[in-house]
């Protein structure tokens, strides 16, 4: 097999070098997702009160977009890869138990507790790639099921363990502070996990070789799979990332809160998925961007604190969400098609 | 006579009790173009998928360089220089020209401790690649390859296949959804690999493309050769009556001429 050496160097420096265009900007997945966070954050800075946009307004909204975004990330990549992960929406609650149930219920080393709860997510992730890849059934049935495993998994052990449903935990204080503190009195820590998830999902999806076998792997499965791409591995490890990614989230509100409840989670399950489509991704995969799903974390989390600081009653925000989902959907097509047919020099034929 | 690049002697392919495949004998050298005729069903798909590695045949041989081979996947066949380019390419609508070329086998750049995709080089070499085919076009790599014609994407496939050291190219139909102008840029694409040596297979049931490029012809009728012959030895009007079974189908030719 040949590489990548045999064409001399020199005859690279003739061709003509990538320019910044028209054409590499609307190609870009992110466009959409940008254009509708300036649009709702314009909406809100202005007919919220001034708090909005100050550290206040910007904490509110940034608490909740860090803690969906540290499960939207790997959800989308999932998704970009052509699978869904639905049993995060289980895993949130599942991650906080364990921890809780461990250290907090039992008295184990805090380490021990988060080792367990990370571990818990491997397993469930290692399953739901397993199942998928083994039973051909669509990943979004394996991991309803799962979902509803879980679940119920997590409500049975604990009342069988504790007797309740809702478990206490204290956290050492080197622990809150690395999982669950406020940094200036608003600012969770996880904001910087978060942040950190991002660059380190940048860096995989776009940058290293990986990224291209995700793209491809949701382009065309059976095609990715004829070049070599090592395409069930990959699904495995997708799966292990996102669920592992929920039990984190699960774990460091146990630790933020001091305690843990068998419920709750199930409002991530669609708010990942409007995220990702608000960010670009397209839903049946092969297409989509970390950047996209970042701006897509923030507008929800813009939308859904936003309507606080305004005079409309909060009741709206979900109509809001809507509306904005299906406005994207719409825009990230439109711009995806331009995409598509765009070419520099049209009528030049060879 | 050297030794056929790729050969089959005698070979059957059967499904449980269908032969779909039977006593097919094919020798195609390095630089020669066999063009494999026939009607829809005449087994053409599955003579390709044999060769390609997705089927074993129940019986008979197959060799390359006169070694003979048996392979367990299409991979296999890809790392004997067999590349099966099919009818859209094969290739990923919504990823860039440069992804496109070197999926699975990205160029990579150090990125400080990192080794990261080196879009840059990617691009260069896809587009170096593809306008060495004489798709001069194409000038941007970073375009998605959903964007370009149906011509233009079989010359990505060709290119890409050919930059990673295929020696036998077998294509599916690749003029079949096209244009009388992009298929004729496909053909002149199947001339220069031709030239370059390597061993051509192009399947087809339009005679006009058939004759523009093939050396040698082979009629595949219910799954047996009808005839083999080569170029200049029988006209069209013969070739699409051997097509056609034996019979003159005067409304056929004429859908053919096109």
């Amino acid at each position: 097999m040949n590489t990548t050496q045999n064409i001399p160097a020199k005859h690279l420096d003739e061709l003509p070098n990538a320019r910044f265009d028209l054409g590499l900007l609307i190609r870009r997945p992110e466009v959409g997702a940008f254009i509708g966070l300036a649009f709702v954050f314009g909406f809100f800075a202005f007919f919220g009160n001034a708090n909005f946009v100050l550290p206040i307004g910007a904490a509110s909204y940034l608490n909740v977009a860090a803690n969906l975004g540290i499960v939207a990330l790997p959800v989308g990549l999932l998704m970009i890869a052509g699978e869904l992960d639905i049993s995060i929406g289980a895993m949130i609650p599942a991650g906080a138990m364990t921890v809780a149930i461990v250290s907090g219920h039992y008295g184990a080393p805090i380490v021990v507790g988060i080792g367990a709860s990370l571990l818990l997510g491997f397993v469930i992730g290692l399953i739901n790639g397993i199942l998928t890849i083994r039973t051909g059934v669509p990943s979004l049935i394996v991991t309803l099921g799962t979902l509803f495993a879980v679940q119920g998994l997590v409500l049975g052990v604990s009342v069988a363990l504790t007797g309740s449903t809702s478990v206490p935990l204290s956290a050492p204080d080197w622990i809150k502070t690395v999982f669950g503190s406020y940094v200036a009195n608003s600012f969770q820590v996880t904001i910087f996990w978060w942040l950190a998830f991002v660059v380190m999902c940048f860096f995989v999806l776009h940058m290293s070789r990986y990224g291209n076998w995700i793209f491809a792997m949701g382009g065309d499965r059976e095609s990715a799979r004829n070049v070599g791409i090592p395409t069930e591995r990959l699904t495995v490890a997708l799966f292990a990332t996102s669920s592992m990614s929920a039990s984190f989230v699960g774990m460091c509100q146990t630790i933020l809160y001091s305690s843990a409840q068998v419920s709750g989670g199930m409002s991530y399950i669609f708010n990942s998925i409007v995220t990702v489509v608000v960010g670009g991704v397209l839903l049946t995969g092969g297409f989509g961007s970390v950047v996209g799903i970042f701006f897509g974390t923030l507008t929800f989390a813009v939308v859904s604190q936003g309507i606080y600081f305004t005079q409309f009653d909060a009741n709206w925000a979900s109509l809001i969400i809507g509306v904005l989902l299906l406005l994207a959907v719409l825009t990230n097509n439109t711009f995806r098609k331009m995409a598509l047919s765009y070419s520099p020099k049209k009528g030049r034929t060879s | 006579m050297s030794t056929p690049l790729i050969e089959l002697k005698n070979v059957t392919k059967s499904f449980g009790v269908m032969d779909v495949l039977h006593g097919i004998t094919l020798k195609v050298n390095k630089g020669e173009v066999l063009c494999l005729l026939g009607d829809n069903g005449a087994g053409k798909s599955t003579l390709i998928k044999t060769l390609s590695g997705v089927y074993k045949p129940t019986s008979g041989s197959f060799s390359i360089d006169g070694e003979r081979v048996s392979f367990a996947s299409p991979r296999e066949a890809q790392d004997k220089g067999i590349a099966t380019v099919y009818q859209f390419g094969g290739t990923f609508p919504l990823m860039s020209i440069g992804r496109c070329f070197f999926i699975g086998n990205e160029p990579t750049k150090s990125f400080g401790p990192f080794r990261v995709y080196d879009r840059k080089r990617a691009n260069q070499i896809a587009v170096k690649a593809v306008q060495d085919f004489g798709i001069t076009r194409i000038d941007d790599g970073d375009r998605l390859v959903g964007g370009m014609s149906g011509g233009e994407r079989q010359s990505l496939a060709i290119a890409r296949a050919v930059y990673f050291g295929a020696r036998v190219l077998i294509l599916d139909e690749p003029t079949a959804a096209l244009g009388v102008k992009q298929a004729s840029h496909v053909l002149r694409i199947v001339l220069e690999a031709k030239k370059r040596g390597l061993a051509v297979i192009f399947i087809t049931h339009q005679v006009t493309h058939a004759m523009a490029v093939g050396d040698q012809f082979a009629v595949l009728i219910r799954g047996g050769l009808a005839a083999n012959f080569s170029k200049g030895e029988k006209t069209r009007e013969e070739i699409t009556d051997l097509m056609a079974g034996g019979q003159t189908l005067a409304n056929l030719d004429i859908d053919l001429e096109e």
